[in-house]
């Protein structure tokens, strides 16, 4: 909020959210707004607020996992994997290669699954309400294999501490196959109905620009980061669970406004199928499960991993005591941390641009909150 | 001047408009009519608990070992059990299960020895009271069991 508290006879306070559907959940915004123009933003979090960072230390490593699936409830499977590859940091275990795989090819699917939800959800906010639908229908298969491999839907649990608990199911790899070849076809599709669409191109073209300088000073990282031109993937950057062996590439925008970030998750959808493809080619045999000692009991020390998760930079800071019982746990969630570009990007725009920049920053208020 | 003729004939929007036409007849409908027509439950599917008895005795796989209990990040499982004199070996009394605070996470099953706790693949808990979500050992033996009335 800019400063002072008197207001000028044309300006006006105006609250949005945070029952509002466009802020993706519980996000408060309170605009300072000139006629239709946003002056100030300012963000009121906290309503989904679980204290999931105090629930961890009162809980033993393995019994912390399945709360971080709570956090980005549409990435879960992302989640479990960057606090299952800290507390292994930690503890040193070396996970199985055939663990590392069927790691990567869940998280590559739960990406492909939040970057869906994003682009349904986000064209429904501008007004285009058919790309919900279609993506709501691939997601499903995703969440079919999820199912079938470890048993639920939306918050997983899909990896343990050391490697996976469940080997993969008779059928897994043709399913998986299958959902690769149905599901180029229909990426395809959604840019039919939208890259070319002049409403969607009107309503998204520079706004909210956010060039490489902000962002670094803002901290976003993600496809936001990436949308303003810089070519930054942990995936790439710091290689985690055998990322260094397949071949993909990073797409960036050159002007990073919400259209290049719309093209940027669009072709991250293409790369994580062929990630997908790589992984299910040279899937390795031998068991899933690393050399974990059967009460978990990490040294005393502390850790920070960090994971490229669908929205940006994901990390977990984990301080060990040397009990069962995390010291302490910090999760670095992407969401927060772009959430804090949002007055930055509405400044100067209209209102009907505010929806479409909460869209584009791609939130997920759980992982907000925590 | 492509691109004029582009925007002036609305192909952007004739393209779009296209594809939806394209589902005139989906193959696929995916409104499932629920209660007449069952889900597809996985086998893997983290449902209901149940506790699993010998069929030939009758008797409960359960050693009364308390590690579900243990593994449980809401504390929601009492194990009760008492020592057989004879035998010298714990035996279960009680079992109670509080599915009002269970997450499915699938820890206790995983943590079980013997497979006696299990998560099954039935998916409708819903109940009249708060009390009625804490399942007893009679129970999770047999399976919910649906309110009956007087009338």
């Amino acid at each position: 909020m800019p400063d002072g508290t008197f207001l000028d006879a044309t300006e006006l306070v105006l609250n949005m959210g945070p029952q509002h559907p466009s802020t993706h959940g519980v996000l408060r915004v309170i605009l300072k707004l000139d006629g239709e123009k946003v002056i100030g933003t300012e963000c009121v979090i906290g309503y989904l607020h679980r204290g999931v960072e105090k629930i961890a230390e009162n809980r033993t490593y393995p019994q912390f996992a399945p709360y971080v699936d709570r956090m980005d409830y549409v990435a879960a499977v992302s989640n479990g994997l960057g606090y299952c590859l800290a507390v292994e940091k930690l503890l040193g275990v070396e996970v199985p290669p055939r663990a590392q795989a069927i790691r990567v090819i869940l998280t590559e699917l739960n990406r492909i699954a939040s970057h869906l939800i994003w682009l349904g959800t986000h064209a429904l906010d501008v007004g285009a309400i058919t790309p919900l639908f279609y993506c709501m229908r691939e997601r499903e298969e995703i969440l079919n294999i999820f199912e079938k491999y470890c048993g639920a839907r939306l918050t997983t649990h899909a990896f343990r501490i050391g490697g996976l608990q469940y080997e993969t199911y008779d059928t897994f790899e043709s399913d998986v196959r299958a959902f690769c070849d149905m599901f180029l076809p229909k990426v395809d599709e959604y840019e039919e109905l939208l890259t070319g669409n002049r409403i969607w191109i009107g309503r998204l073209r520079n706004v909210g620009i956010l060039n490489a300088e902000d962002c670094k000073a803002y901290g976003v990282t993600g496809p936001l980061l990436r949308a303003a031109g810089v070519k930054w993937d942990l995936r790439k950057a710091q290689p985690y669970s055998g990322y260094e062996q397949y071949d993909f590439e990073i797409p960036t925008g050159t002007r990073g406004d919400s259209y290049d970030r719309y093209l940027v998750r669009i072709q991250e959808m293409r790369q994580s199928v062929r990630i997908i493809r790589q992984a299910l080619d040279g899937l390795p045999g031998g068991p899933i499960m690393g050399k974990v000692p059967k009460v978990i009991k990490p040294p005393v020390g502390e850790v920070y991993v960090s994971i490229e998760a669908p929205k940006g930079e994901l990390g977990y800071y984990i301080v060990s005591d040397g009990s069962t019982q995390p010291y302490r746990v910090r999760v670095r969630p992407p969401s927060f941390v772009n959430l804090q570009a949002l007055d930055k990007m509405c400044r100067g725009a209209l209102v009907a641009d505010v929806v479409v920049v909460i869209g584009t920053i791609d939130i997920v208020l759980g992982e907000v909150d925590r | 001047m492509l691109n004029l003729l582009r925007k002036i004939f609305l192909l952007d929007l004739i393209q779009g408009l296209w594809v939806t036409f394209r589902y005139q007849q989906p193959k696929y409908i995916y409104t499932e009519q629920y209660p007449a027509q069952r889900p597809k439950i996985a086998e893997r599917f983290r449902g209901a608990p149940r506790l699993n008895i010998n069929p030939e005795t009758g008797e409960t796989l359960c050693i009364a070992c308390n590690l579900c209990a243990l593994a449980c990040p809401e504390n929601l499982i009492v194990v009760g059990s008492e020592r057989d004199e004879k035998t010298k070996r714990k035996v279960l009394t009680t079992f109670t299960y509080d599915i009002s605070r269970c997450m499915f996470c699938g820890l206790c099953e995983d943590a079980c020895p013997v497979d006696a706790l299990e998560l099954t693949q039935d998916f409708e808990l819903a109940s009249y009271s708060r009390e009625g979500a804490i399942w007893d050992r009679q129970m999770l033996e047999e399976g919910p069991r649906p309110t009956k009335y007087a009338w």
